[in-house]
Formats: structure tokens, C-alpha cells, sequence
């Protein structure tokens, strides 16, 4: 079968940086699959993440998402490419605040047909995002509530079902659990991994938190695969200036 | 797209107190401009509607400006009259079809003394030929009327059947009073927006009564003429300070003017009001193009204040922004978001601005005419001021695209994750 997710020969340097960032023979995640990619701060995660959702586009190499490579799409096409098969969830600050829980929830629907017409097959986008913010363990009661009235740990929850709405075969989380005491990141970790399964959509998790790293079936140690971060200087965790 | 709009409102919503200031700010700018651009406009428009219907004014030859001054607007004075003989010589010219002589120089408490003819009233036009109205009363018959201004009446609460005496001169203090023939109102003219509201108007022999035993503007030594004996004297006026001339067809005015300047029995000049009034509004257009200037600085500096309004909120909306990219809201989609509410705020603020424009000229007119003499009116927009509103509209959309820019830039370099 297919990788959901394939890089190759990936190398990739900031702009103004002397040493690449990036430099990865190869790196595959298959359909369903749950990895947990782990390393210390400044070896390229968040770049990585960066180039395999589209938002960068490598210097060579390539990245294929379900068979396309990003870098044989304009911006606008890697734009509707990723919102139809990517699901994301940053580190904190995922909603928007004016609204309301559900409404967030539904964003990707409001921005694909694709990911609509998966989500419709529950019904209605709005039924899957209930049924999703319900597996997550978000009461009903909070669902018509503006965003900002919830605590980081159920915003984190809500972004993991808008994460999972419509089926994207791919789910990107940059260190979503780093906002979020014991307790509550055990039971985040439940809830998505417990949803990817349900929904057959492919994980990657990114964290330095090494205490989490026994919940994933496979592991990546980024210094190990990635080149660029074992020459161990800073100049490859350089990020662009702000413009 | 309409996720998009929606998306937008909630946002703005969200930050309905900016957006306000920001509203507000582009509405006062707004109503300054046309309210600046509506006082120019009428001040000109007043300014040429003080005299119309008349094709010639002939005085002494002077400046065709000093002639106007005097004759028009009652500020200055002549340097010198025209012989009664002058203005009958006029009126018996071929060409000419009526004259109003004017004699100026007194005053009353201020507001300057007009002796004229009855004719005065019914040939003196303003604005767009509009003749003069009485609002009380009657012109001039008796010796002794005297009929007031609009402006002179509700200043000094002034009605018909008050006694008034006329000052030597003019000017507010004025110590020679011709206190011994006072002068009854008989008339009060409608308001016209033109100097005739600031004006007395006495019949020409009244003029010539109260200096009957004045010589070299002061009363004579030893001699009191009293008001019941001046009937007795010769009342014609041995010479006026200028006269309005009107000419069977217009067409004669250039034959007409050059009669006038090479009349041999003494220097005189005739000008052409219209003429005349777009050469003086050239000296004093310089006021016009500072008030244009002013208000064009109040409208950058209020676009400035959008900017940075804007700017200042951007790095708060740097999250909400990568959010949407995360969701699949493209650029294009972020770039549409932000100019789509520059743009309404924009617009709501310009048509808030015309509204408080509208009614703060309704609320401030009546006072702006009692107190300045300036009659501002209602009405749509002249195409300049829809010129002003338009690229008020323009501006501010661009301004509102500048910080959309930035945030386009920013969004584009965040990729997903904003670096906060």
C-alpha cells in the first residue's frame, strides 16, 4: 500500500542560513499509523512539520502526500491539498476565540468540500463534529460556548476533534500535550489516539516529551534520521528573520 | 466565500471597540472634509451672489477692486464721488436702461448707511437674480425712512416704527451723531446672505438733509438747520459715491464701459461686476486653498490613525490568522479577510461622517448665518464633495490594505505556527 506520507532525499536551509536544517534520506508514514517524533528543541521539528504539511517547500527532495508532491503544486493547490487531507493541531492557541465551540470545529468543512462530503457521510458535518466533540469527552453542555470560556486542556480537545473532522488522512500535532499538566495530557493522549484509530487517520506526533513516547506504536528520533541536526550546530536550527 | 464573510464578522465583532475608534476616526475625518469643502464652496457661491443684474458699476476711476469693495461689500472707502450731473448724463445714455446711484459713508452703530433711490429695491438683484423682499414693513417714502438689513433688525432688535439716529462715518464710536433728525424704520428686508443684510438703507435726499449744515465731516460752527426746515433746502445730491447701471441689451456693456471711461467732464470707470467679483475672489482665494489644505492634512492624518489602529492589532491577529491557514484558509482567503473589513469600515465610517455632516449643518446654520453671515445650505453632495467622499473611500481602503499586507507577509513567513 501507499505511504500516506513519504519524504526523500529531503534537504531543506532556511533562507540566510549557512548550514541546512533539514537532511533526510527518508522518512514514510503508512495509513493509521501513530508516530511519535521526538528529539531536543532546535533539531528541526517544527521545520519538518513545516515541509510535510506543504507550508515549506524543500530545496530538493521531495514530500508526497498520498501520491503529491508538493512541490509540483502552486501555493493555492498545496492550500486546498492540505486542508482536504491534513488535519492540525498546534501547540496552544488552536481556536478562534469569537467562536463558538462547535462553529470551530467545523472550520475545515467550511474550507474544503472534501473534507464536508467525509464528514457528511455521519449525517451532517455538524453530527460528526458533535459525535467527535463527544469522544473527546467535551460535555454537550459547553459545545454553543465561545472558544475562549474553555480551559487550555478542553481547547486542546477541541482542536483534536476539528483535527479529525472529515476524515483527513493525516493528522499533524505539533507538541499539543506541552500546555498541559499530567493528568489531563494522559487523558488528551486517550481521546486522539483512541479518534485516529476510529478514523483510520495516520498520527504524527511531535514532542520532545520522552515520558508520552510509550503510547505510539513507532517512534522517529528526528537527530537520528535527520543529518543536518547530528553536525549538532546551532546554524541548523537557524529560523528565518521575521520580515 | 460566504464562510469567509461570516468568519469576518464574528472576528470584527470580536473587536468591536478598535473598530469603533477606528469608525469614529474616519467619520469625524469625513465630516471635517465636507464640512470644510461645503463652507468653501458656499463662501464662494455667497461671495458671487452679491450682486447680479447689474452689468455695470460705475465710480470713480480707481481699482477695479477698490470699486467693487466700496460699492459691493462696504468695506473701504472712495477716494473720490461722482458729480449728480455724471449720473444724469449716464441715464440719458442711448444704452443704458436704468441706474441706482449710491451715496455711502455714514453709519449706524456699525453697519454701514446706503442712500439710494426707490429704485434700489426693485432693481438690485442677488444670488440668481433674486430680487430684495421686505420680511415687515415698506421701502422708503418719507424723508426720514430709513429701511434695515436682516442682519442689522435681529441684531439690534431692530422693528418697524423704531427710532434710529446715523452716525458721521463709520465705525463703532463714533462721537459725530446726527442726533438732531432721527430716522423711523420703515422696512425690514428678507435675509439674502449678501452685505445688503449688514446694510441701512436711507433715501438719497435724507442723505444730503443731514449734512445740510455739515461741511468737511463736521456740523458748522454756529449753524443748526433743524429737521422740520430741511424741506425748505434743495435735497438733489451734488454728487454720489457710485452707481449700478442696467443697459437695454446686454450686448452694449463694452460700448457702455467705454462711454463711461472717456466721459470728459470728470475721471470715471465702469466695471463689470461678474469681472471684477472672479478677480477680487483670486486675492482672497488663498484663504480657500489653505481651508482645502487643512482639511486635506485632517483626512491623512485620520487615514494614519486607521493604519496604525490596524497595525497595532495585527499581532494579536497573527494567531487568529495562522488558525484559519491551519483550517485551509488559503492567503488569498487571509488577504480577502482583512480587505474586506478595511473596506467596510471605511465605508461605514465615511457614510456615518456624511450623516453627522448632514446634521451639523442643519443644527449649525442658523447660528453660522446670524454670526458670520454665511449661509450654508442643504443639499446632495456637489460633485466635488461626492470627488472627496470617493477618495476618501479610496484611501482608506488602501490604507486598511497596508496593515493587510503585513499580515499577508507575516502569515506567509509564520507558515502554520505563528513565532510568538
Amino acid at each position: 500500500m501507499t505511504a500516506v506520507l513519504a519524504a526523500e532525499s529531503l534537504r531543506f536551509t532556511w533562507p540566510g542560513a549557512d548550514a541546512p536544517c533539514i537532511d533526510i534520506d527518508r522518512l514514510e508514514v503508512q495509513a493509521g499509523e501513530a508516530v511519535f517524533l521526538h528529539g531536543p528543541s532546535g533539531c528541526g521539528k517544527s521545520t519538518l512539520l513545516s515541509l510535510l504539511a506543504g507550508v515549506l517547500v524543500a530545496n530538493s527532495g521531495r514530500v508526497m502526500l498520498l501520491g503529491h508532491d508538493w512541490a509540483t503544486l502552486s501555493g493555492a493547490a498545496r492550500d486546498r491539498t492540505r486542508v482536504a487531507h491534513v488535519g492540525y493541531i498546534f501547540q496552544q492557541f488552536n481556536l478562534l476565540p469569537y467562536l463558538s465551540v462547535i462553529d470551530n470545529v467545523l472550520l475545515p468543512c467550511r474550507f474544503s468540500g472534501r473534507r464536508r462530503d467525509q464528514a457528511s457521510r455521519h449525517g451532517t458535518p455538524r453530527a460528526q463534529a458533535e459525535q467527535l466533540l463527544a469522544q473527546m469527552g467535551l460535555d454537550a453542555a459547553l459545545w454553543q460556548r465561545p472558544a475562549m470560556k474553555l480551559s487550555v486542556g478542553q481547547q486542546q480537545r477541541v482542536a483534536a476533534a476539528r483535527a479529525l473532522i472529515g476524515q483527513p488522512e493525516l493528522v499533524i500535532a505539533d507538541e499539543p500535550t506541552s500546555a498541559l499538566d499530567e493528568d489531563r495530557r494522559e487523558a488528551f493522549l486517550d481521546v486522539l489516539l483512541s479518534a485516529c484509530r476510529t478514523h483510520r487517520s495516520a498520527l504524527v506526533f511531535v514532542s520532545h516529551d520522552q515520558r508520552i513516547a510509550s503510547r505510539f506504536s513507532r517512534h522517529v528520533l528526528l537527530p537520528a534520521i535527520n543529518r543536518a541536526a547530528r553536525t549538532g550546530d546551532s546554524a541548523g536550527s537557524a529560523r528565518a528573520p521575521a520580515p | 466565500m460566504s464562510a469567509l464573510f461570516s468568519i469576518a464578522w464574528r472576528s470584527a465583532w470580536n473587536r468591536r471597540f478598535t473598530l469603533a475608534l477606528t469608525v469614529l476616526s474616519i467619520a469625524l475625518s469625513t465630516f471635517l472634509l465636507l464640512g470644510v469643502e461645503r463652507i468653501r464652496s458656499q463662501l464662494r457661491d455667497n461671495f458671487s451672489s452679491s450682486v447680479s443684474g447689474t452689468d455695470l458699476i460705475v465710480g470713480a476711476r480707481t481699482g477695479s477692486t477698490q470699486l467693487l469693495l466700496y460699492s459691493v461689500f462696504r468695506i473701504g472707502s472712495a477716494t473720490n464721488n461722482i458729480a449728480w450731473k455724471s449720473v444724469q448724463a449716464l441715464e440719458a445714455n442711448p444704452g443704458v436702461d436704468w441706474v441706482v446711484p449710491l451715496s455711502l459713508g455714514d453709519s449706524h452703530r456699525g453697519f454701514s448707511v446706503l442712500a439710494t433711490t426707490q429704485a434700489y429695491f426693485t432693481r438690485f438683484r442677488y444670488g440668481n437674480r433674486q430680487a430684495l423682499a421686505l420680511r415687515e414693513g415698506k421701502p422708503f417714502a418719507e424723508l426720514f425712512d430709513a429701511v434695515v438689513g436682516a442682519e442689522v433688525a435681529d441684531r439690534l432688535g431692530y422693528h418697524v416704527g423704531q427710532k434710529i439716529t446715523l452716525a458721521h462715518g463709520s465705525g463703532e464710536l463714533n462721537v459725530a451723531e446726527h442726533t438732531d433728525k432721527p430716522f423711523t424704520i420703515v422696512g425690514v428686508l428678507a435675509r439674502t446672505g449678501t452685505p445688503v443684510d449688514r446694510t441701512v438703507h436711507i433715501g438719497l435726499a435724507a442723505m444730503e438733509a443731514i449734512h445740510l449744515d455739515w461741511f468737511s465731516g463736521a456740523p458748522m460752527p454756529g449753524v443748526h438747520i433743524p429737521a422740520e426746515q430741511v424741506r425748505k433746502f434743495d435735497l438733489t445730491p451734488k454728487n454720489v459715491t457710485a452707481a449700478l447701471v442696467g443697459l437695454k441689451n446686454r450686448a452694449a456693456v463694452f460700448r457702455v464701459q467705454r462711454w463711461v471711461s472717456t466721459y470728459t467732464d470728470e475721471a470715471l470707470m465702469a466695471i463689470l461686476p461678474g469681472v471684477a467679483l472672479d478677480e477680487l475672489w483670486n486675492v482672497i482665494g488663498v484663504g480657500e486653498n489653505a481651508l482645502l489644505a487643512m482639511s486635506g492634512l485632517v483626512a491623512l492624518v485620520s487615514l494614519a490613525g486607521l493604519v496604525s489602529v490596524v497595525m497595532a492589532g495585527l499581532n494579536e491577529r497573527r494567531r487568529e490568522l495562522s488558525v484559519l491557514r491551519a483550517v485551509g484558509a488559503s492567503l488569498r482567503h487571509v488577504l480577502a479577510l482583512l480587505a474586506i473589513e478595511g473596506g467596510l469600515v471605511t465605508l461605514i465610517g465615511v457614510l456615518f461622517g456624511s450623516v453627522l455632516a448632514v446634521l451639523g449643518i442643519a443644527v449649525l446654520s442658523p447660528w453660522l448665518q446670524a454670526q458670520f453671515g454665511l449661509a450654508l445650505t442643504l443639499g446632495l453632495p456637489t460633485p466635488n464633495e461626492w470627488l472627496l467622499l470617493a477618495s476618501l473611500l479610496a484611501a482608506g481602503f488602501v490604507a486598511s490594505l497596508l496593515p493587510g499586507l503585513r499580515a499577508y507577509r507575516l502569515s506567509l513567513a509564520d507558515g502554520l505556527s505563528p513565532r510568538i
